[in-house]
């Protein structure tokens, strides 16, 4: 255990790199998710089919596989970046897909009452999405959208895993393999540094579902 | 049926709008496609020398490399068939020892299962894979990666157990009761088995994660499809090509795991007429984003 | 963009595969090859050696690379080839051991000592450098071969010819981010001219279109980007470090080391070391390397 005080810096740094992965992950999946999720209750049939292909392709697909791919992909695409960009990137396109179907079950959940007194008022379908449905639906979102997070914020670990230099996991890889401490020290102090971001934020999620659910 | 609610059913200038719209859209989806197939087709992506190895039986290289990857499904598969039935056992015994444990140590049994949660899968097969040999416990590689997998998979399933429970009516347990049953063979003659029937479509899509999740043992080079497909790469040095048929081959499995949870759910909720019609709680999404 | 692939798969192989547990599912036979000498027969070992044992076991126990081109590979057979697995073959045959009765198991970086002192297999051939702290846990016999870095240029380029002519050439070097080589090579060059990216391979991308004349790691390394850019590239050939690749065992198994260090004597003597560079590592490298002396056992 004496490694975590050691090489404390070093952890702290892989720690930050890991905050860096998630909020650039986080946010790009939130937005591309509820695009997406926007597509797939629209009347227009293309669309609605990018969203389910989407959700089909990426929620079956293990996300090591789609790291790879994005690597070995997007340069053939004319896209080059660093391997934590194309990280970054993987981690996005296929949280985005669990986002989506959160978001999407929230539209479901916004009762039929809503929707039709917003077209009464003669609402377009775009503007009862986003004045009326969708802020309604982030409410019943928070739940699922925080487990897809947390999930995510452990998924990060698989980026580091790829070769993102700099990260938690690759932290606890460079100590054991190239410095030789022993593994079980290293890890533990890797997975602390994970669980202080999951385990408080299933906390704040626990709160905030049973809130939500006394509000409703 | 909410995106019905969410536009009239559309009168003539709605049909028409939408079906321009339709129009507009399809032709922006179709040259996004014909973009990157275009781009791809210059890099030479589509040549022969790239696919032939994976879809021309003829190929010099069709067999070896099929082979491989049926290797990698057995090897996929196996690892997955083992967690499942580990993270059932394992899962089931969390799920009664929450239930049953009297007050005094049941946060001990709550904090377990809340801190394998909090775990990163692909922390917890490295864990098992570089700290049990540290500790003199040697196993083949297969065994590191179910271990990695059960310690986070086990706690999953257990809370689907616990949902499936709680989901029951009161009045399953009180009739037990009544007959005089203890609580062991309450939970174990009437609620468990009524609980795994509920939860068996959650626990079909738990499925899907695991199958998923296999793919993280390319980190301690246990031959699954990542790292089978690497080997693959390193010969015939066309990995857009690889990855696509290994992304096929994991969507075949797990679209038809998912469909098999859905029509298992259907037939259940026709033939359960009763107030406990299986919900998806909370639990089941958390286990379906956990995928790696 | 064809290049960017090759050395891609390399560099990326090279990063994933972090750590592994050697196990017998990982294992396979290789089918007799070409190259390797044909199994010394009717040898015999003193009683209670390593050799008498893997010799009435007729079966050998190989940790080997499975990712590093020219050294050791898993191709579609799905057997590794390279020069590591060829002197596993030579020390196979002396043993009595025919290739084929030679298994092979995965043996990244990470875990080469544990797979050793576990006794999953009888010897490391995994381009393994001889160093003090590995002596502790393991003993190596050997060396058999000295890697070290050594720079990559373009195959046209006359005016880097070591080190020491890169800054008369004001050339800019291309190396990882953070690697040893990377250190090594701010002693020759301003670091100005230093470039780093995150994996080799986009150095190679970089020497292709010019943006950088020279590339540096281990020759090891730079021989798998050579043989991968289908002749745009060249090796310098002028190391400027040492490492000596040792084949790892039990250790203080002194009789299993000196037997492995006649052996390569023997075939360094009777061509077949030479061969076995040849019908590998040769092909993007002809100058076979001599052996280099021995180290003494312990």
């Amino acid at each position: 255990m004496g490694v975590i005080v050691e090489q404390f810096p070093l952890y702290v740094q892989g720690f930050l790199q890991t905050v860096r992965i998630c909020i650039l992950a986080a946010v790009g999946s939130l937005i591309l998710g509820t695009i997406l999720a926007a597509f797939r209750v629209s009347p227009v049939p293309p669309l609605r089919a990018v969203g389910a292909a989407w959700v089909t392709v990426f929620r079956n697909t293990p996300l090591a596989v789609v790291l790879f791919a994005v690597a070995f992909g997007l340069p053939e695409l004319g896209i080059n970046g660093s391997y934590f960009w194309f990280g970054v990137a993987g981690l996005t396109l296929y949280t985005a897909a669990f986002v989506c179907e959160a978001v999407r079950s929230g539209i479901n959940s916004v009762s039929a009452g809503q929707a039709e007194a917003a077209r009464a008022m003669g609402l377009t379908f775009s503007q009862s999405l986003s004045l009326i449905v969708l802020p309604q639906a982030f409410r019943t979102v928070v739940p699922p959208l925080g487990s897809v997070i947390i999930a995510m914020i452990k998924n990060s670990a698989i980026v580091g895993a790829f070769g993102v230099g700099g990260d938690l996991f690759a932290v606890g890889v460079q100590l054991t393999s190239a410095q030789g401490y022993a593994a079980a020290g290293v890890l533990t102090g890797v997975l602390l540094g994970y669980l202080i971001l999951t385990i408080p934020a299933g906390i704040v999620l626990a709160r905030l579902e049973r809130k939500l659910a006394v509000a409703r | 049926m909410s995106s019905s609610v969410l536009y009239d059913i559309p009168g003539p200038q709605a049909r028409r709008r939408t079906l321009i719209s339709s129009l507009v859209a399809a032709v922006i989806v179709a040259v996004v496609i014909v973009l990157v197939v275009l781009r791809l087709a210059e890099q030479g992506q589509f040549s022969g020398e790239k696919w032939g190895p994976l879809v021309n039986p003829f190929d010099p290289s069709f067999a070896a490399v099929w082979n491989l990857l049926g290797q990698a499904l057995v090897a996929t598969l196996t690892a997955a068939g083992l967690t499942l039935v580990f993270s059932l056992v394992i899962g089931t015994i969390f799920a009664v020892t929450r239930v049953t444990a009297s007050r005094s140590y049941r946060w001990l049994v709550v904090g377990v299962i809340e801190l394998l949660r909090g775990v990163p899968v692909v922390i917890a097969i490295f864990f098992a894979a570089r700290v049990l040999p540290e500790v003199g416990i040697s196993l083949p590689i297969l065994w590191y990666l179910v271990i990695g997998l059960t310690a986070y998979n086990s706690v999953i399933i257990a809370e689907i157990i616990r949902a499936g429970i709680a989901s029951l009516p009161r009045g399953q347990s009180e009739a037990g009761y009544s007959l005089g049953l203890t609580r062991g063979q309450v939970l174990s003659t009437i609620l468990l088995p009524q609980a795994f029937r509920v939860m068996l479509p959650a626990l079909i899509s738990q499925l899907v994660v695991i199958v998923k999740d296999t793919s993280l043992g390319f980190i301690i080079s246990y031959e699954e499809f990542v790292r089978t497909a690497n080997i693959i790469i390193q010969t015939l040095r066309n990995p857009i090509q690889t990855y696509i048929i290994v992304a096929i081959i994991f969507i075949a499995i797990n679209y038809s795991l998912g469909k098999l949870a859905e029509y298992v759910e259907r037939r259940l909720s026709r033939a359960r007429t009763t107030a406990a019609a299986p919900t998806h709680a909370g639990a089941v999404d958390t286990g379906a984003a956990g995928g790696g | 963009m064809r290049l960017s692939h090759l050395t891609k798969v390399a560099a990326v192989a090279a990063a994933l595969v972090l750590t592994a547990t050697a196990c017998g599912n990982q294992s396979s036979s290789l089918g007799s090859t070409g190259g390797a000498p044909p199994a010394a027969e009717n040898v015999s070992f003193e009683a209670g050696t390593t050799m008498d044992k893997l010799n009435k076991a007729q079966a050998l126990r190989v940790g080997t690379k499975f990712d590093q081109p020219l050294f050791g590979l898993k191709g579609l057979d799905g057997n590794p080839a390279g020069f590591d697995v060829e002197i596993a073959k030579i020390i196979g045959a002396k043993l009595g051991i025919p290739a084929d009765k030679i298994t092979y198991t995965e043996a990244p970086s990470a875990v080469r000592e544990e797979v050793i002192e576990q006794g999953r297999v009888d010897m490391v051939v995994a381009t393994y450098t001889i160093n003090a702290k590995r002596k502790e846990r393991i003993s190596f016999a050997g060396p058999y071969y000295i890697a070290g870095q050594d720079l990559m240029v373009a195959k046209d380029d006359t005016t880097i010819t070591g080190p020491e002519s890169l800054r008369a050439a004001n050339a800019k070097v291309c190396s990882v981010a953070g690697s040893t080589p990377s250190e090594k090579i701010k002693e020759y060059i301003d670091p100005a001219n230093l470039v780093l990216f995150d994996v080799y391979s986009k150095c190679a991308d970089a020497l292709r279109t010019g943006q950088v004349q020279a590339v540096t790691t281990d020759n090891v390394i730079l021989l798998g980007l050579v043989d991968s850019s289908q002749g745009a590239f060249k090796l310098v050939g002028q190391q400027f470090t040492q490492e000596p690749y040792g084949i790892g065992i039990p250790k203080g198994d002194v009789k299993f080391c000196e037997f492995i260090n006649t052996t390569l004597q023997e075939a360094a003597a009777d061509g077949s070391y030479e061969a076995a560079w040849k019908n590998t590592a040769g092909k993007v490298s002809p100058q076979a390397p001599s052996l280099p002396p021995a180290d003494a056992c312990s």
